[in-house]
């Protein structure tokens, strides 16, 4: 379903990733860890199409198509989508108006009628009860005045709504209490099919306990140093990633 | 009608054609009102129109809109309009009593003047002067202040006709009020209508203003318009404009509170040729509340000012202040406000904000928020900002699929919100909003609708012979 090869990405003439290779299949859950600073966040927004960054070699293939030609729209309308570390708040834009678009947009260029106006609603309270939001959401402004957790399981309920091919969670689990992070992972679970595939990037193992991957990367420097199954992460968590970069530097020195 | 040739200057034609038509601008007025007037063109001889060497002025370049060769209709008698041939009101739910002016002039159905029975008079300026010169002579150029500048002293001498609205005591007028303003001739026109509006204690009324041109003519409009409200009074005043671009508009308006009494002042420039709107609020009692929004969306080459004066000279008030503003292409706009607090206003709340997103590096705005305090123990607050679109909020909304042009304008209209919804009557706050947003697609033009629905689809068949006026 992805793949990216060699990609080289800078912002501002610093090199952020450094020769990037990964294949991702459909049904499959990628997490991809490593410590602060190392281009997780960089990978995610180009693969969701964010054009401060530039592109100096390397390709990204999304169902056999060249991600990189196609704009941040197009690419989430393929099924495409980025939950966001910081989602970002929009005041006078209500959550409703704001779905109602997307969705709507989404279906058009498959070629489909806009969703009824009935139909919309009972989706969105459909959704909701996926991320357990128990709030009126449709005529909040997006995100605004939403507290950490809120933010977070409102990013999986956009992403319940839109229905993606390829998702890339960018730290969800970053500044969720065990409650909520329980309650955005049971949604990511329900939202798995064998359709379907999950790139989770996060620091920390805690996650990994409620979504299981089925691949883990660690990433540092730029590219993925190190990959394995779910006991990676485990092993990472106790050991640090000090042990990784020891693990580099000593095959450095060979 | 005066023709005036182009070889002289407007000031000078203008001293001229009053001194020529005194009769006619003194008809019905008192030995008072006579003397308001001379002095008035005495004032407007002595500082003449304002040039961009005033302060206030300074980003406000009015005289190359002064040269143009304008006819002024100084004699007129009523003209009875079937006023419903003409429009049509689209807002559902939203029963209006409409009042019109066309060119300046009061137009009516079947009376230039309505006593409805709650005792609130709406109507003809100019014949409220002939049946209730009383409430004329005690409110006439009260809370104008002539010296302000050139157009208001102007506007004074030539006062003739306008909008006038009494409301007495302990009424809530539960209709809102619709005021028309239409510049639609074949010629150049100048006109100067004089708008005076009566709010006495306890009572409460809403208008809705629409300025509004048909024509793609030459057009100069120096309004001034008075406003009392008394104490523990209430007015929401709406102001719609949608004008051509070769109208120019001056909008001074004058609003005197008395103790608790309340305004809310909504201002929605949607198409502006060149306006300058200024608002005069002298907070003259003790816990007056004085709410003043306004959006300006301009393009192209339009320019719109908002010059606001609030000026708290009692204790206990507040004022509230926000104006937005959109540019594309190379429009201008500017914002004056400036709030004064004087010595004897303590415990003054005063807000002010003015924020502005510039679509292209040619458009401009000129924003100056500005604070005078003489009191020690007041809470105000007053900035700017100008910017872009959010970067983060359209990347955000195109990563969920909405293309560009959508996202644009989703972020465009939720920056226009803000002042969208303060707007009190609900039909018609989804009314503007739906302009607002039609606007922003680049779908609404002058000669749209405005609040009020033209029906007519050719400008040139509004038929109202000019000769009659």
């Amino acid at each position: 379903m992805l793949q990216i090869k060699h990609l080289r990405v800078s912002i501002n003439q610093k090199e952020i990733l450094k020769d990037f290779n990964l294949e991702v299949k459909a049904g499959e859950v990628h997490a991809i860890m490593g410590p602060n600073g190392t281009g997780k966040s960089t990978l995610a927004s180009v693969i969701a199409g964010r054009d401060i960054f530039e592109v100096t070699e390397g390709e990204i293939l999304y169902k056999g198509k060249n991600l990189l030609d196609l704009p941040p729209e197009t690419r989430a309308r393929e099924g495409i989508f980025l939950g966001f570390q910081y989602p970002v708040e929009i005041p006078g834009v209500s959550m409703a108006n704001f779905m109602k678009t997307a969705v709507n947009e989404i279906r058009k260029y498959k070629g489909l009628e806009p969703i009824g106006g009935a139909d919309f609603l009972k989706l969105m309270e459909e959704k909701k009860k996926l991320v357990e939001i128990q709030s009126k959401l449709n005529n909040r402004s997006v995100n605004e005045g939403f507290s950490g957790g809120e933010k977070k399981k409102n990013e999986i309920f956009q992403m319940a709504m839109l229905n993606p091919t390829l998702s890339i969670l960018d730290e969800t689990d970053s500044g969720l209490d065990i409650d909520a992070l329980r309650i955005v992972a049971n949604g990511v679970n329900k939202l798995r099919t064998k359709d379907n595939a999950t790139v989770v990037i996060t620091h920390y193992q805690r996650l990994l306990d409620y979504i299981v991957p089925d691949f883990v990367h660690v990433m540092y420097d730029g590219k993925i140093v190190k990959s394995g199954d779910k006991h990676l992460a485990i092993e990472l968590e106790e050991k640090g990633y000090d042990w990784i970069k020891q693990e580099l530097e000593a095959n450095a020195s060979i | 009608m005066e023709q005036i040739t182009i070889d002289i200057s407007l000031k000078d034609k203008m001293l001229a054609l009053f001194e020529k038509n005194k009769q006619l601008l003194f008809k019905n007025n008192s030995k008072s009102m006579i003397d308001i007037k001379n002095n008035a063109i005495a004032k407007f001889n002595e500082i003449g129109f304002p040039h961009t060497k005033l302060e206030e002025w300074r980003l406000t370049n009015i005289e190359p809109y002064l040269k143009a060769e304008y006819q002024h209709h100084l004699q007129t008698k009523p003209i009875d309009v079937d006023i419903e041939s003409i429009f049509q009101c689209e807002v559902p739910d939203l029963d209006t009593f409409v009042v019109v002016l066309f060119n300046g002039r009061y137009i009516y159905k079947h009376t230039p003047l309505t006593k409805l029975d709650n005792g609130t008079i709406i109507g003809s300026f100019e014949k409220a002067l002939e049946e209730y010169p009383e409430i004329i002579e005690k409110h006439f150029n009260k809370y104008a202040k002539n010296d302000k500048n050139g157009f208001v002293a102007l506007n004074t001498a030539f006062a003739q006709d306008g909008i006038f609205i009494y409301v007495p005591q302990n009424i809530i007028v539960e209709q809102a009020i619709q005021i028309i303003n239409i510049i639609n001739t074949t010629e150049e026109v100048f006109v100067q209508p004089r708008n005076l509006f009566i709010v006495e204690k306890n009572s409460s009324i809403t208008l809705v203003s629409c300025d509004h041109s048909l024509t793609q003519t030459n057009s100069f409009s120096n309004a001034v318009t008075e406003i009392l409200i008394d104490e523990n009074a209430q007015l929401n005043h709406i102001r719609v404009q949608n004008k051509g671009k070769n109208s120019t508009l001056l909008n001074t308006t004058f609003v005197e509170q008395k103790n608790y009494a309340m305004l809310t002042s909504n201002v929605l420039t949607l198409n502006s040729g060149f306006i300058r709107n200024d608002l005069d609020i002298s907070l003259n009692g003790e816990g007056c509340e004085a709410n003043l929004y306004g959006i300006y969306l301009a393009d192209k080459t339009q320019f719109v000012d908002n010059h606001t004066f609030v000026d708290h000279l009692l204790p206990n008030s507040n004022s509230k202040e926000l104006y937005k503003g959109i540019l594309d292409d190379k429009a201008k706009a500017v914002f004056s406000g400036k709030v004064m607090v004087r010595r004897d206003a303590q415990k003054t709340n005063a807000f002010q904000a003015n924020k502005n997103i510039l679509l292209t590096d040619e458009a401009t705005i000129n924003t100056k928020p500005h604070l005078e305090i003489y009191a020690d123990d007041v809470k105000c607050s007053h900035g700017a900002t100008v910017g872009q679109l959010d970067n983060e909020a359209m990347f955000y909304l195109r990563s969920r699929g909405l293309g560009e042009d959508c996202a644009r304008m989703l972020l465009m209209y939720a920056f226009a919100d803000e002042v969208i919804n303060k707007i009190p009557i609900e039909a018609l706050r989804v009314r503007l909003g739906n302009m607002v947003s039609k606007r922003l697609r680049g779908e609404l033009s002058v000669c749209d609708q405005c609040v009020m629905h033209c029906n007519s689809k050719s400008p040139t068949q509004f038929n109202i012979d000019l000769s009659k006026l």
